[in-house]
C-alpha cells in the first residue's frame, strides 16, 4: 500500500514541479476552446446545435485530460533514459504495483488537469447545466484518465527510445482525439466515422462528460461507464504485463 | 551466496558474456575487473534481474531470478553504473521512496537517510532537486541510497566512479562495518586496480565475455608473475584500447568518465 502511495506521489510531485508542462498543457485546450468554440460558434448556431461552447467544453475537457494521461504514461521512456526507471525495476516490489502505483499517479495528475481545465471553460463561458454534474463527471474523468494512462504505459513499456513518442503522437493521440465526437455531435455521421468512434474510447469518456455536464448523451451514461471500466480493465492487465516484460 | 553455470548473453549475433562459471561465498568481496566492453554490467544485469540470460542460470541467495524475480529481488541492494537518480526530485525525496520501496521502517528509515546523508555529506543539500548537483555529488547520493536499506547482497557497479579519495575510503568502511555486522556478501567491479587489491577478497578478470583469471590478487600476480595486480590486469587482458562494438551509451559514459578524472 505505502509503496502504491509513494510511486503516486512522485507522479504528482513531478507534475506541480514542471510549470512549464502545466503552462502548456493548459494552453493547448484553452485555445481550442477559444478558437474552435468562437470561431465556430456561429455555424452551429445556424445549423440549429445551439451554443457550440456548451457542446464542445467537455469534448477540451476530455482532450486535456487524454493529453496528459498518456503523456504521463509514456513518461516510462523518459524515465528508461534517464535511468531512474533501473531503480524501480530492481526493488522488492511486484512490477504489478509499481504499473499500478504510477498510473494511479498518472490519472490523478490527469484528472487534476481535467477540474482545472472545465474551470477555464467557465471563463470562456461555459456553463454546467447542474453542478452536481461535476461528482459524475470527475468519476468519468478519471476513468478516462485511468484508460489512457494504462494506454501510454503499455506502449511505452515496448518502446526503448524517444523516438516512439511522435508515433504515439501521430497514430495515437491524434486520432483518438479527432475522431472520438470531441468537437462534432456524434448524432447523423457517416457509418464508417461512426464506426470508428464505436471503437474509440474516449468517445465514451467525452459522451459521459456530456452527458454529466450539459444532459445530453449518444450512447447513454450507463453504456458509457462500462465501456470505459472494461476497457480500462483490459488495458491495466496488457499494461502490467508489457510492464512486467520491460528489460533494461 | 551467488551462483553462476554457464552465463551467457546474446544481443543479436554479438556474445557480451559467454558461458561464464563463478561462485561468491556469504561475506565474501569480490571484484570482477576487466576492461571497457567486457561485459561486467551485462553480468549485474543478468544476476539483478534487469536482463534475462540468454542461456545458463543464476543462483541467488538461493533463488533464480528468472523464475522468482520477487524473491531474488528482496536479496540485493545495487549502486549502478549509469545514474538512476529522479532528477526532478529532491536528494532526501530520493531516498525516502528507496526507503518506503525497500520496506525499510518509517523510524528507522528517518535515521539511517538522516546519518547516510550526514555521512556522504549532503544533508545540508537534502531539499534541493537532484538536477541541482554535480556529477560527484550525484554518486555520493546513489551510494547512500544503497546503503539505505541493508541487504543479503550488494552489487556495486563502479561505485567510486568520479568520487575523490575521501569519500571512496569512507564508502569503503562502511562497507566493510555492514560486513562485519551483518555478513553482507559483496559483488563489486571497479577500474581503480589499488581500489581492487585493498578491499577484495578475491578477483575474477573478464575479458570479451569470458573469465580469464580469479583468485586473490596476490594469486594474479604470481600467475602472471607481475608485482602490481594492474601490472597482472595489463598482462592478462592485453594493452590495446577497447571500443568494440560499444553503444552510444557507452560512448557517453566513456566521455562522462573522462570528464570526472
Ligand atoms: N543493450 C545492448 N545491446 C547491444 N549490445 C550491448 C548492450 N548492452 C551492452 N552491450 C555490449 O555488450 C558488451 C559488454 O558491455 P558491458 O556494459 O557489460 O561492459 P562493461 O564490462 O560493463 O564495460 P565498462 O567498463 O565500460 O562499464 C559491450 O561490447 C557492449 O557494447
Ligand atoms: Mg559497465
Amino acid at each position: 500500500m505505502q509503496t502504491i502511495y509513494i510511486l503516486w506521489l512522485r507522479q504528482l510531485k513531478r507534475y506541480s514541479r514542471s510549470r512549464a508542462r502545466i503552462i502548456g498543457s493548459l494552453a493547448q485546450p484553452l485555445l481550442f476552446l477559444v478558437a474552435l468554440g468562437f470561431g465556430f460558434g456561429p455555424i452551429y448556431q445556424k445549423a440549429g446545435g445551439g451554443n457550440y461552447i456548451q457542446f464542445l467544453a467537455p469534448g477540451i475537457i476530455g482532450m486535456s485530460v487524454l493529453f496528459t494521461a498518456v503523456f504521463t504514461g509514456i513518461e516510462i521512456i523518459w524515465d528508461r533514459q534517464f535511468g531512474f526507471l533501473k531503480e524501480t525495476m530492481v526493488a522488492p516490489v511486484t512490477r504489478l504495483k509499481i504499473m499500478f502505483g504510477r498510473t494511479l499517479g498518472g490519472a490523478t495528475v490527469a484528472t487534476i488537469q481535467g477540474v482545472v481545465v472545465f474551470l477555464l471553460s467557465l471563463i470562456a463561458g461555459f456553463r454546467p447545466v447542474s453542478w452536481l454534474g461535476l461528482f459524475p463527471a470527475m468519476l468519468v474523468m478519471f476513468l478516462t484518465a485511468l484508460l489512457f494512462t494504462a494506454l501510454g504505459t503499455a506502449i511505452a513499456s515496448t518502446l526503448d527510445d524517444m523516438q516512439g513518442f511522435q508515433l504515439i503522437m501521430n497514430f495515437v493521440i491524434m486520432p483518438v482525439f479527432f475522431l472520438s465526437g470531441a468537437l462534432f455531435p456524434l448524432d447523423g455521421l457517416p457509418p464508417v466515422i461512426m464506426l470508428v468512434a464505436r471503437f474509440d474510447p474516449l468517445s465514451y469518456g467525452i459522451d459521459g462528460l456530456r452527458w454529466a455536464l450539459i444532459g445530453l448523451t449518444h450512447f447513454g451514461f450507463g453504456q458509457d461507464l462500462a465501456i470505459l471500466t472494461a476497457v480500462t480493465a483490459v488495458l491495466l492487465a496488457v499494461g502490467s504485463y508489457l510492464f512486467s516484460k520491460i528489460e533494461i | 551466496m551467488i551462483k553462476a553455470e554457464n552465463l551467457t548473453k546474446k544481443y543479436d549475433e554479438f556474445t557480451a558474456v559467454d558461458s561464464i562459471n563463478f561462485e561468491v561465498e556469504k561475506g565474501e568481496i569480490f571484484a570482477f575487473l576487466g576492461p571497457n566492453g567486457a561485459g561486467k554490467t551485462t553480468t549485474i544485469k543478468m544476476l539483478t534481474t534487469l536482463t534475462k540470460p540468454t542461456s545458463g542460470t543464476v543462483q541467488l541467495n538461493g533463488f533464480n531470478p528468472v523464475e522468482s524475480p520477487d524473491d531474488a529481488r528482496k536479496s540485493f541492494g545495487i549502486v549502478f553504473q549509469d545514474q538512476s537518480l529522479d532528477d526532478e526530485l529532491t536528494a532526501w525525496e530520493n531516498m525516502e521512496f528507496h526507503g518506503v520501496l525497500y520496506g525499510v521502517e518509517k523510524k528507522l528509515r528517518r535515521e539511517r537517510i538522516e546519518q547516510l546523508m550526514k555521512f556522504v555529506e549532503l544533508w545540508d543539500r537534502k531539499n534541493d532537486l537532484v538536477k541541482t548537483f554535480s556529477g560527484g555529488m550525484k554518486r555520493r547520493l546513489e551510494i547512500a541510497r544503497g546503503l539505505l536499506h541493508h541487504p543479503k547482497i550488494f552489487f556495486l557497479d563502479e561505485p567510486t566512479l568520479g568520487l575523490d579519495p575521501q569519500t571512496r575510503n569512507h564508502m569503503w568502511e562502511y562497507i566493510k562495518k555492514l560486513r562485519q555486522e551483518e555478513g553482507t556478501t559483496i559483488f563489486f567491479t571497479t577500474h581503480y586496480m589499488e581500489e581492487a587489491e585493498k578491499n577484495s577478497d578475491r578477483i575474477a578478470i573478464i575479458d570479451h565475455g569470458k573469465i580469464v583469471a580469479r583468485g586473490t590478487a596476490g594469486e594474479l600476480k604470481q600467475q602472471t608473475s607481475t608485482d602490481s595486480l594492474e601490472a597482472a590486469f595489463l598482462s592478462l587482458t592485453g594493452k590495446d584500447i577497447r571500443d568494440e562494438h560499444a553503444t552510444g551509451a557507452d560512448h557517453m559514459r566513456m566521455r562522462r568518465r573522462m570528464w570526472h578524472r
